[in-house]
């Protein structure tokens, strides 16, 4: 076994390795780029490096740097986690070539399985079904569309280097054919300069199922079951689970075959996963091989009891398999959650900041959180805005879904949006706990999973301002404590008058919408006025935080995240933002009547069309924006001139960053 | 520390009846308050707000920090007194805090006769101002008023402790580094003009706040120029050309704040010179006041039974418990700060004044604010006790009341006649604060005593003419006496004529002397030094 690893990789991956790796007694080395020097795979380590500033390709991607510091600290192996350059033969190479071990497949192996259309001719000599389609290097238009009408409809279009969506067509029928080809070839060169693409039967409803292998240097195989990961949005999965829903013995050991035959026919040594596409009548299709650990990995170990990370470090240190096939079997049932900083009211759009809060479930024998974030990090437009992973497990799968719809509530997150609620939604979704899971998901359950981002409840309305009249007097007892006169009843912030009662109003920005509620006080509380109702509320918050409240004798426990001018009440797995609003406060109105003409999300400015001194009227289109390939225009919010441009084209903005001055036409502003 | 044992019994039928008694005395208090509160009414209040105005309480409750609380002064001021009503006299005044630090604010109510200045609201204003002296309590003007009321001049404007008084208090209370900061809200016509100009700091709302010395009709038939109010005197003249005000706001939450900030760098430190104990509250409840004091001031009870529902965990170190035992004397500590109580349990005896003369001694030794419970109908009168010279033991006790200089406060939780008014400390010696409970009564005597006094002198007069008076002559006589006494002695005809600083709810004594006590402490501790006592 190796004394010291480094680990190429940041966040939680890299803080999963340490882990396993500590508990090994193997000193750990971590890397870092300036955007995580204090980052917490870094506190974890024993030893950090840093390599390069924050864009990933000036840092986790350059492999000779981290070679190189793997060498210098007496490293004899290097895990690369997933991503970044867990797949890269290159880098394999120059490991083996440096006389240090990257813990992951032979070079072979990376290579056979890094190009879709050689894999599958590979997969296809050893027997292992493989989709309807057409995979020759041929590309004449002509005989693909002959192919095409061989394979049937509905058919895929794939470009051959691809990934990620980019050069895909669905043809539904034989005359469509011929035009979605020509887009798909278009795509395909200009996102990998190579127009190759093959075909494939289109599957209707798949789910996909992906079988963990494990393979060590002494020709040992074996499958460590099966995971769905169905659920996933844009080709990225959100909810994986083990075992999969309704999996019997006999596809299981079919399916498990088929993956080791699949690892074997590449002489594959390491863990790897094979992706299947298992249609509604059982058939199931090879899809791709990923030669590195899944992010998905902790649900295995979760029903396995087995730790992924450390066969993997004995593997590589040329030990063969702890197990045997029938030395373990499935215990439970497992689910992951991927949490993760976007809003998935705004098509998933990552939401960059800080994490003002983070406050995780309890972790048991039920509950597991994978996270390599800390309160008071940021989620950089560097790296995946992933917060954190959470996998419960139970019995079965009834009880882990209800595990994870609880665990899921206990997640609070402020400063940035996350998707906890829409993952709350979809395991809570009746099509869920039924099994109707297939890759068409949450496409087909829409209207389920997105609620319309209504206005706030009575009951979030009366947690922000319980919790505002909280922290009114939790400032006014600090302040006490601080004073030479502290048990002053002047300290008192009960709004104490002579012969009559008094209340206090706040205000609200729910959305576009100013909402006002008067808080009357009562003793021990506050009654309030909540659109023509009342409330009687009191509460108290408790060490962690949460605020325990009583709502008209309901007793709940909630959160309420304030940063700034912004409140985020964490309720019942759901969460709303509110903006606290001073009617008076004079630099507010002043820029609400100016319009804002701030950044929507963090990208590259990539067109600009107008120019200082324009005259433009309101609606025209200004600025195009680009983030996570979605492209943003910003419109005059008013007739006027163009004072002056702050970005040139190709400038990188932050969330918020003002991006131009109008002057209004004074005419148009005093309307 | 003793603590005091209660022997009411709250089943009783005599409990039961006092408190009904008690509660709707405070009912009518709180409704009257209620209206009060409503200002000039809903028309005038609608048109306040219309022109974007806040009304002054609302202005308070924004000045003020989040939920602090508000010690208003006699906010039953000019209550029945002129033809018209002037709820509150058209003035809002009181303590709170602003940006950690309590002040006075003084808020005037436009929505009352323009905010102009009756006697009562000169008087108001003054009082605060003189609160503000005492204490060192910086003040907070929120000015929105006409000036002095034109047909009341007389009332207004000429005397000592009149109109002008205002400025001459802001001139002084700043000289003794008592910060004074106004906010023009509204107008600030003629002598009005001299609040903000006489104030450290200013701060004028632009399109409401206007000062000048002169408005524009007068400037018009002076001068023959034409021009509008705010031309003449808004905030973009005194913010930009006269300077006469140094902060421009945008609209009334925005002066505010201004004035919130400026509060927040006045560099005060509040240090009290008392030993401060974490506060206990009383083992009995304060709601029980209302069935311990008897409907008729002339019953006796134990006002210990009052002390034990005021004092922290009814802890009570009594002084000569055993001598002159109509005046209750002793130690203890309201809302954490240690007190000494003098308070009434009978007429007062020789030796009573003595003993109070003694404890107020200590107290002002040892530098312990005083607590004066009222209930009083005078000192015990008679040959036996002229000739034991009750008339000195009584002046011994209002020498002692008159030099200390300790924080003194008075409650009148009952009657308050006579000379015992004198040596409980009664408004003309200067407590710091003045209140009174709702079923209290004030007069030089009682109104049946009075009422026996002129009958008895009417009647020597009709036997030294050998005349007879019959008892129902005597009845007729005495009651429009009785009635003027009941009348006059009321506690809303006390506090409209500003006699106290407001009539409280006997469940809020406890917080009320807290506060009051709490703001006392802003000012440093004065040497006392006492007068001849005569021996």
């Amino acid at each position: 076994m190796f004394d010291t690893i480094l680990i190429a990789n940041r966040g939680e991956i890299a803080c999963r390795v340490i882990r396993t790796a500590k508990r090994l007694g193997i000193r750990t080395v971590a890397i870092y780029s300036d955007a995580d020097s204090a980052a917490l795979h870094v506190s974890l380590a024993d030893e950090a490096h840093h390599i390069g500033p924050a864009p990933a390709r000036e840092s986790y991607l350059i492999g000779e740097r981290i070679l190189a510091t793997a060498l210098e600290c007496g490293a004899q192996a290097i895990h690369p986690g997933y991503g970044f350059l867990s797949e890269n033969a290159g880098f394999a190479e120059a490991c083996a070539a440096a006389g240090i071990v990257f813990i992951g497949p032979p070079t072979e192996a990376i290579r056979a399985m890094g190009s879709k259309s050689a894999a599958k001719e590979i997969m296809a000599g050893a027997g292992v079904p493989l989709v309807p389609g057409y995979h020759g290097q041929e590309q004449d238009a002509g005989l693909l569309q002959r192919e095409a009408d061989l394979i049937g409809y509905p058919l895929l279009i794939k470009a051959s280097a691809g990934g990620g969506g980019k050069g895909m067509r669905v043809v539904e029928r034989s005359a469509d054919f011929a035009e979605a080809l020509a887009g798909a070839r278009r795509e395909a060169m200009s996102g990998f300069g190579d127009d190759h693409v093959l075909l494939e039967r289109y599957l209707t409803r798949p789910r996909h199922i992906e079988i963990q292998v494990f393979a060590d240097s002494h020709g040992n195989v074996l499958h460590i079951f099966e995971r769905d990961c169905s659920i996933q949005r844009r080709h990225q999965k959100v909810i994986e689970e083990a075992p999969a829903f309704g999996m019997t013995r006999e596809l299981r050991s079919t399916m498990g075959g088929a993956a080791v035959a699949a690892a074997k026919a590449i002489g594959y040594v390491g863990a790897g996963t094979v992706e299947f596409l298992l249609d509604t009548d059982g058939s199931f299709y090879f899809m791709e091989m990923n030669t590195r650990l899944q992010v998905e990995h902790p649900v295995t170990e979760m029903i396995s009891g087995l730790d992924l990370v450390e066969w993997q470090l004995r593997v590589a240190a040329g030990e063969a398999l702890p197990l045997s096939q029938d030395q373990f079997a499935i215990n439970g049932h497992a689910i992951e959650a991927r949490i993760y900083a976007e809003d998935p009211a705004r098509d998933f759009l990552p939401s960059i900041g800080t994490l003002r809060y983070l406050r995780t479930p309890l972790e048991t024998t039920h509950v597991r959180i994978d996270s390599g974030v800390c309160q008071g990090d940021d989620v950089s437009i560097h790296y995946d805005p992933m917060i954190a992973k959470l996998i419960v497990w139970d019995c079965d799968r009834s009880s882990a879904v209800r595990r994870m719809k609880t665990a899921l509530t206990d997640f609070h997150v402020a400063g940035v949006t996350t998707n906890t609620g829409f993952l709350g939604s979809v395991v809570s979704h009746p099509a869920f706990a039924a099994g109707e899971i297939d890759t068409g998901f949450i496409e087909r359950n829409r209207a389920g999973l997105f609620p319309e981002t209504a206005p706030a409840s009575d009951r979030t309305l009366a947690l922000a301002a319980l919790d505002l009249m909280l922290s009114r007097t939790a400032e006014a007892a600090c302040r006490a404590e601080q004073s030479l006169d502290p048990y002053s009843p002047w300290h008192q912030s009960a709004g104490w008058r002579l012969n009559c009662d008094n209340y206090h109003r706040l205000h609200f920005i729910d959305g576009e919408s100013v909402v006002t509620v008067t808080a009357h006080y009562r003793p021990g509380g506050y009654q309030l006025d909540l659109h023509g109702r009342t409330m009687m509320v009191r509460g108290e918050r408790d060490a962690s935080g949460a605020l325990l409240a009583d709502l008209d004798g309901r007793r709940i426990t909630a959160t309420v995240v304030r940063a700034d001018a912004m409140l985020t009440v964490l309720d019942q797995g759901k969460s709303h933002q509110l903006g606290i609003h001073n009617p008076h406060a004079v630099s507010e109105l002043d820029e609400a009547a100016a319009g804002r003409l701030t950044a929507p999300m963090p990208g590259k400015v990539v067109a600009v069309m107008v120019e200082v001194g324009a005259q433009v009227e309101r609606g025209v289109p200004l600025l195009i924006m680009e983030a996570m390939k979605m492209e943003h225009t910003i419109c005059a919010p008013c007739d006027g001139v163009v004072a002056e441009l702050y970005y040139p084209v190709g400038a990188t903005v932050n969330e918020g960053a003002e991006l131009l001055a109008i002057t209004a036409d004074v005419q148009q502003a005093t309307q | 520390m003793t603590i005091l044992k209660s022997s009411i019994r709250t089943q009783s039928d005599e409990f039961k009846g006092n408190a009904e008694v008690m509660t709707s005395l405070v009912a009518d208090l709180r409704a009257k308050v209620a209206k009060i509160k409503q200002g000039g009414g809903e028309k005038a209040c609608t048109k306040h707000t219309e022109r974007g105005k806040l009304l002054p309480r609302e202005r308070i409750r924004q000045l003020l920090d989040v939920g602090s609380p508000f010690l208003e002064f006699s906010q039953l001021a000019a209550y029945g007194m002129y033809d018209a009503d002037i709820p509150a006299a058209g003035i809002i005044t009181g303590i709170g805090r602003v940006s950690g630090i309590e002040c006075i604010i003084v808020t005037n109510d436009a929505t009352v006769k323009g905010g102009t200045y009756f006697p009562l609201t000169v008087k108001k204003h003054l009082r605060a101002q003189e609160v503000a002296g005492e204490n060192h309590l910086p003040c907070i003007y929120l000015v929105d008023s006409g000036g002095a009321n034109l047909p009341q001049q007389d009332e207004v404007f000429p005397d000592r402790d009149h109109f002008g008084r205002i400025f001459f208090n802001q001139a002084n209370l700043s000289s003794r580094g008592i910060p004074q900061i106004a906010v023009v809200m509204g107008s600030c016509t003629a002598g009005g003009a001299y609040v903000p100009a006489m104030s450290d700091e200013s701060i004028i709302v632009k399109n409401q706040g206007t000062i000048f010395l002169a408005g524009p009709p007068l400037v018009k038939a002076a001068i023959g120029e034409v021009v509008s109010a705010e031309d003449l005197g808004g905030a973009d003249v005194h913010c930009r050309t006269s300077g006469v005000t140094d902060h421009y706001a945008a609209n009334d939450g925005h002066a505010l704040e201004l004035a919130r900030r400026a509060v927040a760098h006045l560099n005060r430190v509040k240090q009290p010179h008392l030993a401060i104990k974490p506060p206990v509250e009383p083992l009995y409840s304060p709601e029980e006041l209302y069935g311990v004091i008897p409907t008729d001031t002339r019953k006796p009870y134990d006002v210990r039974e009052v002390i034990a529902r005021i004092v922290d965990g009814s802890e009570f170190a009594e002084f000569k418990q055993l001598y002159g035992a109509t005046l209750v004397c002793g130690f203890a500590h309201i809302c954490g700060y240690p007190v000494g109580i003098v308070a009434n349990n009978g007429i007062l005896f020789s030796e009573s004044a003595v003993k109070g003369a003694h404890f107020i001694e200590l107290c002002s030794q040892r530098g312990i604010p005083l607590v004066f419970l009222q209930n009083i109908s005078g000192f015990m009168v008679g040959s036996k006790y002229e000739a034991g010279g009750i008339a000195k033991d009584g002046a011994k006790m209002v020498t002692a009341v008159s030099c200390a200089k300790v924080p003194k406060f008075t409650i009148i939780i009952g009657g308050s006649f006579g000379a015992g008014n004198y040596g409980m400390c009664g408004r003309a010696y200067s407590p710091r604060f003045l209140w009174m409970w709702p079923n209290a009564r004030i007069s030089v005597m009682g109104g049946e005593q009075a009422a026996s006094v002129l009958a008895q002198v009417k009647r020597d007069g009709y036997e030294l003419r050998g005349e007879t008076w019959s008892a129902d002559e005597e009845n007729t006589f005495k009651k429009p006496i009785r009635d003027q006494y009941e009348t006059q002695g009321h506690p809303y005809y006390a506090s409209a004529r500003l006699w106290d600083d407001g009539i409280i709810d006997p469940v809020d004594t406890r917080m009320t002397l807290g506060l009051g006590i709490s703001a006392a402490l802003n000012a440093p501790p004065e040497k006392t030094e006492f007068g001849i006592f005569r021996m």
